[in-house]
């Protein structure tokens, strides 16, 4: 198992996964940088937050374009772990591998706070450590009320792509919980192949005991432990 | 203008007033050149000798500020920010700066590129920025103007910060009417160093090349830093060019490029492109480093054909930098650039003598001595005139006597946790990231002074911004001490230790002398509790002007950015309450005193009273005691009694969890006094029972005032046996009181 971190110009999140990665979850992790066009051996892909070419345009929209997404689409079809989170969802969504799309938040601000999500589904590599109650992880971001159509909305459910909702405390999935009007108050999903993760919370923000909250530790063990039994 | 050469553009004195030059100081250029300047040369004196740059009527005081502590690295003035030492072989880099001027005029623009330059004084020294502060002063915040200064100085700092990806940790936000036309925009960048990994702002040996790196240079900000050093006008807005135009983006490149050239031990000295643009990084370092440059504005990569030389050499375009390589080294540096995919550009070389030489396509347009240009040089040192103001006389005439109590105090209780200066700042701070770099330990475990971990130590940071400027009107003296004592109590109750002093002095104009007043006072201050502290006041800036013509000038407002450490990060202490049946007690003492209070200010609409309670003594024991109690492990909470009050500090220590108190108040004054004054000095700390005995006993050993207030219990605020209500209806008014006027 080796994890590669891909550093698009902009990213600023990327040194934050991988002291998770590497220093609190133990693991081999490099950074691969947006030029390269080789995966250097990783095993486990993740496209990490930010502002990849200062966001313009669209986020997500030009990072598609880097050289190494050539390779990480390519890993990805060959059933590979992909991990994007935040801006690297909205990466992994402008390039095809996610459906759907990342719009503005309602409230047409940034946002940053702690907020809950769910997991909807604990048969996934992501979740299958995920307790079933309501998780602290903190979002950041001004575009990232997830989309699609009712069709693709159907299929993501019935099929349980839908990884995270927002909820409350309580694990409640309601309205007042939803922070950025999400449709069905999506916080992250996967391909139909399982294989491809997106979600806009970042649970490696809640990893380091030091910042007192652990929640998103949950998602990386599971992680490892799919991996470790061959998953 | 092209017709006759730029060299041949000679100038009168009313040249130089145009360019905001005094008739003197033309006669002392024309002295020192031994000639009559050129436009371009005239132009640089204007830049380089303008107040911004020069600090030329504030310089004489600045330098009564205490500089020296036991973990200086580098002292104020010596590089672009102060630099201290804070063990493990890490050194803090940090500084404050004000972009008041440009976010009276474009919020959005001003406030960002305040957030961009203060970045890059830290990162130019070879720091990676970790944490960001910002303190912000708006006038009314039910007038249309108001609100959209703030919508667009918060998505400014917001839109920049959150993508450069540096935490925004901490800050403050106070309103007045006094800021109505010219509000306050000061920003803070807190960075980390290896020792002895550093970068100074120099420039030596003889045929080293000078090269200019990132952004092109366009004709934004031309002659900002003389926009700065004036007072807001009706006029005002022509100055809107000199406003600068920011991009973030090429900011986080820059910073990452910079650090990564560092590595390569290629340089010799480098200095970021703020104020002055060009004139300033070659003067600064050729002054510094005793040699001279020959620079060629004709290879400066520009955003548009036909810039004169005066603009490029006046521009404040942002993300640049100048650097100076060592010869044969330029492959390494150009590599690290193009990796970036950023400008990189020889500009120049470094020559022997003092002499800056600036070139157009071959024609020397301007030849002057970089000593002349700088502090410490030849820049303009002034004395100005003080004199004590009617207002403050008036206002020693208070008297608490002819205040009547209030009849109905769950009223005062519901306007004080809803006035915009006391009610949550969330729909502020939720548009900044607070949580990138996965470092501030306060998003979980609020408290006083920001704690931000130092990862892979057993040491954490402290910091916080903080001023109080209607005490520091009321008396500049006493006002800026209280600004530097809250600042090192909330370093205190956080759990961490003082360690230094970053200035923002906002001043009116200094000509006024009833200003100048105001401003020696401030100093005076916080000279007298920064020694007292052992906390040197490591750098800053000076932003003089914060005046509309019609409206006066804004209240004195010198802001405090100070850092501490924490030496166990197990001392991190939060300011909320824990549990029902933990005991509360105030530390210091009950005061019959409600001078320059928000309850006495706002509620009473009393304007002109002294500062409140306040003696530097008592202070420094206050603080003392309660960094014994905290790494004695006795505390469960700690909170500093400030702005409304006492009330305002239980509330805010219950908001969190739910947490209502009950308390006696103390009989021997006023109840308004103990409620809602603000004498200084005074701290909330709650303690498991158990501990009462050990908690007394050490206050007793520690010589200082205490007294038992109660119990934490149950949902309500109760006093004396009246319920005044449930913390969380007092939360709901507290959270939406702000967002209610904007959204």
């Amino acid at each position: 198992m080796k994890f590669g971190v891909v550093v698009f110009p902009g990213s600023n999140c990327d040194e934050d996964m991988v002291y998770v990665l590497r220093d609190i979850m133990k693991q081999e992790t490099v950074k691969l940088w947006h030029k390269n066009t080789d995966l250097e051996g990783c095993t486990h892909i993740v496209l990490p937050g930010g502002f990849s070419y200062g966001d313009y345009l669209r986020s997500g929209a030009i990072a598609r374009f880097s050289p190494i997404m050539e390779q990480v689409i390519k890993h990805a079809e060959n059933g590979g772990f992909v991990f994007g989170v935040c801006n690297g969802f909205q990466i992994l969504c402008e390039s095809g591998l996610l459906p759907g799309a990342l719009l503005h938040n309602n409230s047409r601000k940034f946002i940053c706070k702690n907020v809950y999500i769910k997991a909807q589904n604990h048969q996934t590599v992501l979740t299958a450590s995920v307790p079933d109650k309501a998780l602290k992880i903190p979002i950041a971001h001004g575009e990232g009320k997830y989309y699609a159509d009712a069709e693709t909305i159907a299929a993501l459910n019935k099929n349980g792509q839908v990884i995270f909702r927002y909820c409350d405390a309580n694990g409640q999935i309601t309205d007042e919980a939803n922070p950025n009007g999400a449709i069905e108050n999506i916080a992250g999903i996967c391909n139909a192949g399982k294989n491809v993760f997106g979600m806009m919370p970042h649970p490696e923000r809640a990893a380091d005991p030091n910042l007192g909250n652990e929640d998103g530790r949950f998602l990386f063990e599971s992680i490892l432990k799919a991996s470790l039994v061959g998953a | 203008m092209s017709a006759i050469k730029y060299s041949e553009q000679l100038t009168t004195v009313d040249t130089a007033k145009d360019l905001g030059l005094l008739p003197e100081e033309f006669e002392k250029i024309k002295t020192i050149l031994g000639r009559v300047p050129n436009f371009t040369e005239l132009s640089i004196y204007s830049v380089m000798w303008s107040e911004h740059c020069s600090y030329k009527n504030s310089i004489v005081w600045l330098k009564t500020l205490p500089k020296d502590g036991p973990h200086m690295l580098a002292k104020a003035g010596e590089e672009n920010a102060g630099l201290v030492d804070i063990g493990d072989g890490l050194a803090c880099a940090f500084k404050i700066e004000s972009h008041n001027h440009p976010s009276a005029l474009e919020p959005y623009q001003g406030a960002a590129t305040g957030v961009g330059g203060i970045n890059r004084d830290i990162f130019t020294m070879g720091a990676r920025p970790i944490a960001q502060l910002n303190s912000l002063r708006f006038g009314d915040l039910n007038s249309e103007k108001t609100k959209w200064l703030l919508k667009g100085v918060v998505k400014g700092i917001g839109d920049y910060g959150n993508a450069f990806g540096i935490p925004t940790v901490g800050g403050e936000v106070f309103f007045d009417e006094c800021y109505n036309v010219n509000p306050l925009v000061n920003a803070m960048s807190v960075g980390i160093v290896r020792k002895g990994e550093t970068v100074s702002a120099t420039s030596y040996g003889e045929g080293n090349p000078v090269f200019i790196v990132g952004s092109s240079t366009g004709k934004d900000g031309i002659a900002g830093a003389a926009f700065a050093s004036k007072d807001i006008t009706e006029e005002s807005s022509k100055d809107l060019p000199a406003v600068q135009v920011g991009d973030p983006f090429q900011e986080k490149l820059l910073l990452e490029a910079t650090l990564e050239v560092i590595k390569t031990d290629a340089v010799i000295g480098m200095q970021d492109m703020g104020a002055a643009g060009i004139t300033c990084s070659t003067s600064e370092m050729s002054a510094k480093g005793e040699h001279g440059m020959e620079i060629w504005l004709d290879k400066v990569p520009t955003r548009q054909a036909g810039m004169h030389p005066f603009e490029i050499l006046l521009s404040e375009s942002q993300e640049r930098m100048l650097i100076v390589v060592k010869k044969g080294r330029e492959e390494e540096v150009k590599r690290v650039f193009d990796k970036w995919d950023l400008n990189c550009s020889q500009i120049g070389v470094v020559t022997k003598g003092d002499r800056l030489k600036y070139y157009m396509h071959g024609e020397m347009v301007a030849d002057v001595p970089a000593p002349t240009l700088v502090l410490g040089g030849d820049a303009p040192v002034y004395h100005r005139e003080y004199k004590e103001p009617a207002y403050f006389a008036e206002s020693k005439k208070f008297n608490i006597d002819a205040v009547k109590e209030p009849a109905d105090y769950k009223a005062v209780m519901t306007h004080l946790a809803s006035h915009p200066n006391l009610a949550s700042k969330r729909w502020i701070y939720n548009q900044y990231d607070s949580m990138v770099g996965t470092i501030n330990m306060s998003t979980n475990t609020p408290s006083d002074a920001a704690i931000v971990n130092l990862k892979g130590s057993k040491k954490a940071l402290a910091m916080t911004v903080d001023c109080n400027s209607r005490y520091v009107n009321a008396d500049p003296e006493t006002g800026c001490a209280i600004a530097v004592s809250e600042a090192a109590r909330n370093i205190v109750c956080s759990g961490g230790e003082p360690s230094a002093v970053t200035n923002c002095l906002n001043f009116g104009n200094p000509y006024n002398p009833e200003v100048y007043w105001q401003f020696v006072g401030s100093i005076k201050g916080m000279s007298a509790a920064c020694k007292k502290f052992e906390t040197p006041v490591t750098g800053g800036n000076v932003s003089f002007y914060n005046q509309s013509s019609y409206e006066g000038p804004v209240f004195p407002t010198p802001t405090i950015g100070m850092i501490g450490l924490v030496q166990d990060k197990a001392h991190q202490t939060s300011l909320n309450f824990k549990q029902e049946g933990d005991l509360v007690y105030l530390i210091g003492q009950s005061r019959n005193d409600i001078s320059s209070s928000e309850y006495v200010y706002s509620f009473h609409k009393i304007k002109n009273t002294p500062a409140p309670y306040f003696n530097l003594d008592e202070e420094y024991n206050v603080q003392a005691a309660v960094k014994s109690i905290i790494k004695s492990g006795l505390i469960q909470s700690a909170h500093d009694v400030s702005d409304g009050g006492l009330f305002m500090t239980l509330l805010e220590s219950g908001l969190t969890n739910g947490l209502g108190v009950d308390v006696a108040s103390n009989k021997a004054i006023r109840k308004d006094a103990f409620l809602f004054g603000e004498a200084q000095s005074r701290v909330v700390v709650s303690i498991k029972p158990a501990n009462e005995a050990a908690l007394t006993d050490a206050l007793k050993k520690a010589g200082v005032s205490f007294e038992k207030l109660g119990t934490v219990k149950g949902k309500n605020i109760v006093i004396d046996g009246e319920n005044y209500g449930a913390v969380a209806d007092y939360a709901n008014a507290y959270n939406t009181s702000i967002e209610s006027k904007l959204n």
